[in-house]
C-alpha cells in the first residue's frame, strides 16, 4: 500500500520535474539565425578560401609572384603570373587564380608563402551557379576588401602595361648585356696589351 | 418594425446570433490555437517558429487553411463511402452543440440549460464515435489500429472524468453551468478541490486525444492514426474539431474550477478566455514535455490510479459536506 502512494508521488515529482525543464526552455532567448537577414560572426580561425594579407604598412598585397604556393599546391589549382616594374626592386602579381573548386584547404600555399601574403579568409558563402563561379580571382576580390575597407585601391595591371614592363625589362637587359660584353671586350683589348708589355719586359 | 424587434429580442434571434458567433469564434480560436500551438513548441525547442507571413507568423495558419481548402478531396477506392464522409461532419457538430452552453459572462450564453453539464459531458463522447467511424471507414490497417485505441482510450478515461465533475456537482447541487460559476462568488474551487482538479486536466488531456495520451494519432507509429486517409477540408475538419475540443475542454475545467467569468476590473468575457488560454497553454505545455505512454501504460494507469483517487475525492467530499 505505501508503495503505491510512493509510487504515484515519485511519478508525480519526475511529471513536475520534467515540466519545470520545458519552461526554462520556453523562456530562453531562441538560438535560431534567420540566415539571409541575420548573419553568424565566424570565428578568427575560420578556415575559408585564401585571400591576400592586406599589408598595414603599404595597404597592398605583398605577393611576389615568387610560384611558391602553385609549386606546393597537392591539387595543382593555383596560378600566378607577375611581372618586375620598371623602377620597382622586385616582381608582383599581376594575375593570381585560385580554382576553389578543387581546393582542399590543406593550408599549404598559406604556411608555403615567403612573404605571408597569405591567409584564410571568413567567408562561407560558397555556392555558385557555375564550375566558373567557383574560381577566386585574388586582385579583383583585393581591390573589393580595399574599398570596403576605404583604402587605396590597387590597380591591376593591363596587358599593355605588362608587355611595355616586359619589353622595359629585356631592353634594360639587354642593355645590360651589352655593357657587360662592352666591358668584356674592353678587357679583352687591355689583356693582350698587358701581356705585351710583359714580354717587353 | 415591430415584427423585427420582437424578433431580434426573442429566443430565435439569440440562437442565430449565437451561432454566428460560435462559428467565429471556432474559426478564430482554431487558428489562433494553431499558431500558438507552433510558437509554444517552438520556444520550448529554442526555436523562433513562424516568422514570415504577419507579425511573427500571426496569419500563417491562415496561410495554410487557404491551402487545405484549395485540396482535392480524395476518397479512396475501397472505403465504406458513406461512413467515410459522414465521420468529419460528425466530430464536428458535437463540438459545435458545446458552445451552446458554454457561459462567457454572465449575459453571454446562448442557452443556460439545467443540464449544461451533463450536455458537453454526453456530446464530447460522441467524437470517439466519429473517431471510430473515420477509423473503420478508411480500410486501413493504421487507421483501424487508431481508431480501436481510442475507443479503449475513452473507456479508460471517461469514468474518473464523470466522477471528478461529480464532486464539484455535489458541491453545487445543480448542472447548471452558470450556477457552479456563481457559487464560486467566495472562492475557486480549485482551492477545496486541487486533486479533482489535476484528475480533471489529465482526462481532460486524453479527452483531447493529445500528447501523452495522442494513441489514436501517434504520428510516429500509425502514420496519422484515424484520419491518415482524409484529405483536404475534411482533414480540416478533424483538426479544427481537435483545437475547439481543446477550447471546449479548458472551459470546462474555468467553470468548474477556477471561477468561471469571475475576475476584478476586467469585464467577465475577458477574464473567461485568459482562464482559458492559461489552461490551453498547460495542456500544449504537456505536449511538448511528456513522451506518448504505451497503450497498456494509460489503462493501467487511469485504473489503478485515477479512478481510485476519484473515488477517495467523491468520497471525502460527500463526507465533508454531509457535516457540514
Amino acid at each position: 500500500m505505501m508503495s503505491y502512494f510512493k509510487e504515484i508521488a515519485v511519478g508525480l515529482w519526475s511529471l513536475l520535474a520534467g515540466m519545470a525543464v520545458t519552461i526554462r526552455y520556453f523562456v530562453k532567448p531562441i538560438v535560431t539565425v534567420q540566415y539571409p537577414r541575420e548573419k553568424l560572426h565566424m570565428t578568427p580561425r575560420y578556415r575559408g578560401y585564401p585571400q591576400f594579407v592586406i599589408d598595414p604598412e603599404t595597404k597592398t598585397h605583398k605577393c611576389i609572384a615568387c610560384e611558391m604556393c602553385a609549386r606546393i599546391c597537392p591539387s595543382q589549382l593555383i596560378t600566378v603570373e607577375g611581372t618586375k616594374f620598371p623602377g620597382e626592386k622586385q616582381k608582383r602579381a599581376t594575375k593570381y587564380l585560385h580554382e576553389h573548386q578543387y581546393c582542399s584547404l590543406c593550408g599549404l600555399c598559406v604556411e608555403v608563402c615567403p612573404t605571408s601574403a597569405l591567409e584564410f579568409s571568413q567567408e562561407y558563402r560558397l555556392a555558385g551557379y557555375h564550375r566558373e563561379d567557383c574560381v577566386i580571382d585574388h586582385l579583383p576580390l583585393l581591390q573589393k576588401r580595399q574599398k570596403a575597407l576605404n583604402l587605396p585601391v590597387t590597380p591591376i595591371p593591363t596587358v599593355a602595361e605588362i608587355e611595355a614592363a616586359i619589353a622595359a625589362e629585356a631592353a634594360a637587359k639587354e642593355a645590360k648585356a651589352k655593357a657587360a660584353a662592352e666591358a668584356k671586350a674592353a678587357e679583352a683589348k687591355e689583356a693582350p696589351a698587358k701581356e705585351d708589355q710583359e714580354v717587353k719586359e | 418594425m415591430e415584427l423585427v424587434a420582437h424578433f431580434l429580442g426573442s429566443e430565435g434571434a439569440r440562437m442565430i446570433v449565437g451561432l454566428i458567433g460560435v462559428i467565429a469564434l471556432v474559426s478564430v480560436n482554431a487558428l489562433f490555437l494553431i499558431w500558438m500551438e507552433r510558437k509554444v513548441s517552438a520556444h520550448m525547442q529554442l526555436r523562433p517558429g513562424p516568422m514570415e507571413v504577419g507579425w511573427h507568423g500571426a496569419i500563417q495558419t491562415v496561410a495554410d487553411a487557404v491551402k487545405l481548402m484549395g485540396k482535392e478531396l480524395i476518397t479512396p477506392e475501397e472505403v465504406d463511402k458513406p461512413i467515410f464522409w459522414l465521420a468529419p461532419i460528425v466530430i464536428f457538430l458535437p463540438v459545435l452543440l458545446s458552445f451552446l452552453v458554454i457561459p462567457f459572462s454572465e449575459t453571454w450564453i446562448i442557452k443556460d440549460l439545467n443540464v449544461g453539464i451533463i450536455l458537453i459531458l454526453g456530446f464530447s463522447t460522441l467524437a470517439v464515435l466519429a473517431i471510430l467511424m473515420a477509423g473503420w471507414s478508411s480500410n486501413n490497417k493504421y487507421s483501424v489500429f487508431g481508431a480501436i485505441r481510442s475507443v479503449a482510450q475513452n473507456v479508460a478515461y471517461e469514468i474518473p472524468l464523470l466522477i471528478t465533475v461529480m464532486s464539484i456537482i455535489l458541491m453545487v447541487g445543480s448542472f447548471k453551468l452558470s450556477d457552479i460559476v456563481a457559487a464560486q462568488s467566495r472562492y475557486w474551487f480549485v482551492a477545496v478541490q486541487p486533486l479533482a482538479f489535476i484528475l480533471y486536466i489529465i482526462c481532460a488531456t486524453a479527452e483531447t486525444n493529445r500528447a501523452p495520451f495522442d494513441l489514436p494519432e501517434a504520428e510516429s507509429e500509425l502514420v496519422a492514426g484515424f484520419h491518415t486517409e482524409y484529405t483536404g477540408m475534411r482533414f480540416a475538419l478533424f483538426f479544427l474539431a481537435e483545437y475547439t475540443n481543446m477550447f471546449i475542454v479548458a472551459a470546462v475545467a474555468t467553470v468548474l474550477f477556477l471561477g468561471g467569468w469571475r475576475g476584478p476590473f476586467l469585464p467577465g468575457v475577458i477574464w473567461f478566455l485568459l482562464k482559458v488560454y492559461a489552461i490551453i497553454f498547460v495542456l500544449m505545455w504537456f505536449r511538448w514535455t511528456f513522451p506518448r505512454v504505451r497503450f497498456d501504460q494509460l489503462v493501467t494507469f487511469a485504473w489503478k490510479i485515477l479512478i481510485p483517487l476519484a473515488f477517495v475525492n467523491l468520497l471525502i467530499t460527500a463526507f465533508v459536506l454531509k457535516l457540514r
